[in-house]
């Protein structure tokens, strides 16, 4: 059978020299769950409009459960499940409502569509806010209708793009077993964006880090860590130190590796990173640049990050946000 | 084609649905063209004593510009409808879904037209009420209701495209601030033609806006001239199916450009 995303050398570009995408591909197979993380601005939001027929790709190709999206966007829609950033519930209607208009668009008969909306209220704990107006709900409620209304037509393939992003740490956590519970079931394939390194960690069973636009790693999150072969190592200086003086004195020392210094904080690995930690600091004292605070740490999906992107999450993700601050309008309604 | 039906029908019933909810709105909007009515009923009465005006009352001659102008006033804002859709998502959702994008803009014409028609029809009672006459009710009625409906398509086409393009609230209000009142004074809706002058007339001549009026006024006519009608109202029926066919090239230019 085929994937249920195929996507290759994906690129968009958008006014004003924006390069949203730069060559991505990704695979994702029947019933899996693959996790697109990276900061804001990576390219996850785009990639997600390409592959759910929203936006043309200038190049590259991309099939949905064997669909091309370029060709057959009409059989794409038939076979995905969207939940977006924004909401789009009717804030009008109630969420039975909403149920069962999203239900008739998919050309769902009269009782079977209310059939079916029962159902996902139900099983969405959603309930009680059924006859309800959607603008009375809050914000983790919503997202849960959000899914719903993404389940509705039982897609093949789903997308969750940032599906937590908003949610106060009581609606995140509920919305995580929601998640978990959807990958479970074989025969959807799930697509989750996020720019929260613990949302993928916990959620997806593959991750494809993405930056400036393309996949810089992938794989599992336990594989993706323990490629990082031993401990961070992480150094911090009151102020940013000489350069030259600290990469001599590392230099030196035998079993420190992957070495990046970022303004006042150095970060490296190492086999074992208690028994580096006094080497590290006698030879950094002996520099003349003696370090205000070390730490060790087992490698976090931050750690792999840096590794594959030289920079840190959330610097990335805030540059990021900066970014897409300064793109055009043309592009802010999409967002 | 079934689908086209489907989808047209399900996103018309969510639009009336919203309408039906919150009826306020439709009957709030009513009062500018009340206003209008009083107003300019009141300013212009002794206008229809200018030689060749050609009206035995001023509010028999005011009740279709009335009728037109609230037309236009109350569609040029049907964008703003929706860049709500845009902002909270909605479009997108419909957007991935097989609904076919042809129907949402059908679902907008509808919405549009039946609010226009019930408008129309409220300003014509309370224009009879206030004493004017219809010598052609029976067919002029319909034909005016007619011609607003397809002046408001025009433009709730154009603001909905404009939406799509723009995207931007304040480029909607600032056209239809500045377009309302040349669009209907540089038309026939409260002077006639024939007083105007010269370069105004040849203006007025060219808005579709006079186009709406000149067919409605016709058709109520004591002895109405269908040629006339005919030859107003089918290059605005002309002018609203290309409005139509630019709004649903325009769903489709913002699902490239997104």
């Amino acid at each position: 059978m085929a994937h249920a995303i195929e996507a290759d050398g994906l690129v968009k570009n958008y006014p004003g020299d924006v390069r949203a995408l730069d060559g991505l591909s990704i695979t994702l197979g029947q019933g899996e769950i693959l996790g697109l993380l990276g900061p804001n601005g990576a390219g996850k939001s785009t990639t997600v409009k390409i592959l759910t027929t929203l936006v043309r790709p200038d190049a590259g190709t991309a099939a949905v459960a064997g669909h091309d999206v370029l060709r057959r966007p009409d059989r794409v829609r038939r076979v995905i499940g969207v939940v977006s950033q924004r909401s789009g519930a009717d804030p009008e209607a109630t969420g039975r409502e909403n149920l069962v208009l999203q239900a008739r668009l998919y050309g769902t008969g009269g009782a079977q569509a209310r059939r079916r909306a029962d159902e996902l209220l139900e099983r969405f704990g959603l309930g009680e806010a059924a006859s309800r107006k959607v603008k009375t709900y809050s914000g983790g409620t919503r997202r849960r209708l959000d899914v719903a209304l993404g389940l509705v037509h039982r897609p093949r393939v789903l997308f969750l793009d940032e599906p937590t992003t908003g949610l106060d740490p009581e609606a995140r956590a509920s919305m995580w077993a929601e998640i978990a519970a959807l990958a479970g079931d074989e025969a959807l394939a799930i697509l989750l964006t996020t720019h929260y390194l613990d949302e993928a960690d916990r959620l997806a069973r593959r991750l494809a880090i993405v930056d400036r636009g393309g996949v810089v790693a992938e794989g599992t999150p336990d594989a993706l860590k323990g490629e990082l072969r031993g401990d961070a190592v992480h150094l911090e200086w009151g102020e940013t130190p000489e350069e030259a003086p600290v990469r001599a004195a590392l230099g030196r020392l035998p079993g420190l590796r992957d070495v990046v210094l970022d303004g006042p904080r150095l970060s490296a690995r190492a086999d074992d990173g208690a028994a580096a930690v006094p080497a590290v600091l006698a030879a950094l004292d002996q520099a003349g640049v003696p370090a205000a605070a070390v730490t060790v740490a087992r490698p976090s999906l931050d750690d792999v990050y840096l590794r594959y992107a030289g920079r840190r999450f959330a610097q990335a993700d805030t540059a990021g946000t900066a970014d897409a601050a300064a793109e055009p309008a043309a592009t802010g309604g999409a967002r | 084609m079934t689908a086209l039906i489907a989808g047209t029908w399900w996103m018309t019933h969510r639009r009336l649905s919203a309408l039906v909810r919150n009826p306020a709105m439709l009957i709030m909007s009513l009062a500018q063209p009340v206003i209008w009515l009083f107003l300019f009923g009141q300013l212009f009465k002794r206008v229809v004593e200018l030689p060749g005006f050609g009206a035995g009352s001023y509010l028999d001659y005011l009740v279709p510009g009335v009728v037109i102008m609230n037309a236009v006033s109350l569609n040029s804002f049907a964008g703003m409808a929706t860049l709500d859709e845009i902002e909270r998502g909605t479009l997108n959702r419909f957007l991935v879904t097989p609904v076919r994008r042809s129907a949402l803009a059908n679902a907008g014409v509808i919405e549009q037209a039946l609010s226009t028609a019930f408008q129309s029809l409220v300003i014509i009672a309370l224009g009879w009420a206030g004493g004017a006459h219809y010598p052609g009710a029976a067919a002029g009625l319909p034909i005016l209701v007619a011609a607003s409906v397809l002046i408001g398509v025009v433009l709730a086409e154009l603001s909905t495209t404009l939406a799509l393009l723009v995207r931007d609230r304040n480029t909607i209000i600032m056209l239809n601030v500045m377009l309302l009142l040349p669009l209907t004074f540089l038309s026939s809706a409260f002077m006639a033609k024939g007083l105007m002058p010269g370069w105004m007339r040849h203006v007025a001549s060219g808005n579709p806006v006079s186009w709406a009026l000149d067919a409605g006024r016709a058709a109520l006519a004591d002895d109405p001239d269908w040629g006339a009608v005919a030859g107003h109202a089918a290059p605005l029926l002309a002018l609203a199916a290309a409005t139509v066919g630019l709004a649903v090239f325009s769903f489709r230019s913002y699902q490239r450009s997104q």
